[in-house]
């Protein structure tokens, strides 16, 4: 019989398949590469870290390689989709026609 | 019951590997196909881990582990190729 | 191996055959295609892993698809000057 940890476990499996789902959405469905970049990334960060926390529930003997996967994907994850973010910018990749504001062309606007 | 949920997260999975495969393939820019490769980095760490979950073979984690450097370093290493080129 | 996972290796083994056609495909440029080869071979890595052999998997992903990749980017970045476009 499945206890109630194996329950728990499976359904942040799901969840965490979820927001991955959701994250593949979002690279299709969004106009250009910088909201991509934040619908790609954001839900990559928050897609694995509760696929690893389900299997470290339903496998708690390997819950330190998971720990260390899941800490090494927190802090990598957001560092480079901002160096990714940074790069598009400066090689001028083009904004959706929707875009309204740019604060980043602005600063260095102000102080070239 | 957990052996179905297994199944029905390996699926949603692969759907999202499906999608982020379309944006490499059909992505107008170099970017694009960056972040489409890190996604399909990350979802292959999360079948990596359902696949060491359904054998049961704990080994198969410490490949997840090189996987998660794996796509920092390539993420890193393409954006500095796109700004100034080495 | 589980149904489960010949399913997996089955739409891996699609997406390397898209990503090769990516990589070989002509009027592109050469960061996309060396991208494309990399991801077959990240691709290719994950299959030796469903292969029960995990050893194989790693060699794999930190030379072909990590290194490999480095050092194409690296030497292309060095000899654009003599590129086209």
């Amino acid at each position: 019989m499945a206890s109630v940890l194996d329950l728990l476990g499976a359904i942040l499996l799901v969840g965490g398949t979820a927001f991955l789902l959701s994250g593949g959405i979002g690279l299709v469905r969004m106009p250009d590469a910088y909201n991509r970049i934040q619908a790609g990334t954001k839900s990559t960060t928050l897609g694995p870290l509760l696929t690893l926390a389900g299997v470290a529930c339903l496998r708690p003997d390997w819950g330190l390689t998971l720990l260390l996967i899941g800490v090494f994907l927190l802090f990598t994850n957001p560092l480079s989709s901002q160096v990714l973010a940074r790069a598009a910018h400066r090689v001028g990749v083009k904004q959706a026609p929707q875009t309204v504001i740019d604060r980043l062309a602005e600063d260095q606007g102000e102080q070239p | 019951m957990v052996e179905f949920l297994i199944y029905l997260a390996a699926t949603i999975a692969g759907i999202a590997f499906l999608l982020a495969l379309w944006r490499f393939i059909a992505g107008p820019t170099a970017v694009d196909r960056i972040i489409a490769f890190d996604s399909l980095t990350i979802v292959s760490i999360t079948g990596i881990a359902l696949a060491a979950l359904a054998e049961g073979r704990g080994i198969y984690l410490d490949v997840a582990l090189v996987y998660a450097l794996l796509s920092f370093l390539g993420v890193i290493v393409v954006a500095r190729y796109i700004e100034r080129g080495f | 191996m589980s149904a489960l996972l010949i399913e997996m290796s089955l739409l891996l083994s699609v997406t390397m055959v898209a990503a090769a056609i990516l990589a070989t495909r002509g009027r592109q440029s050469l960061a996309i295609a060396i991208l494309a080869a990399g991801l077959v071979s990240l691709l290719a890595s994950v299959q030796y892993l469903l292969l029960a052999a995990p050893d194989v998997a790693m060699t794999e992903a930190a030379i072909g698809s990590g290194l490999t990749t480095f050092l194409f980017f690296f030497v292309l970045g060095r000899v654009r000057g003599g590129e086209r476009d």
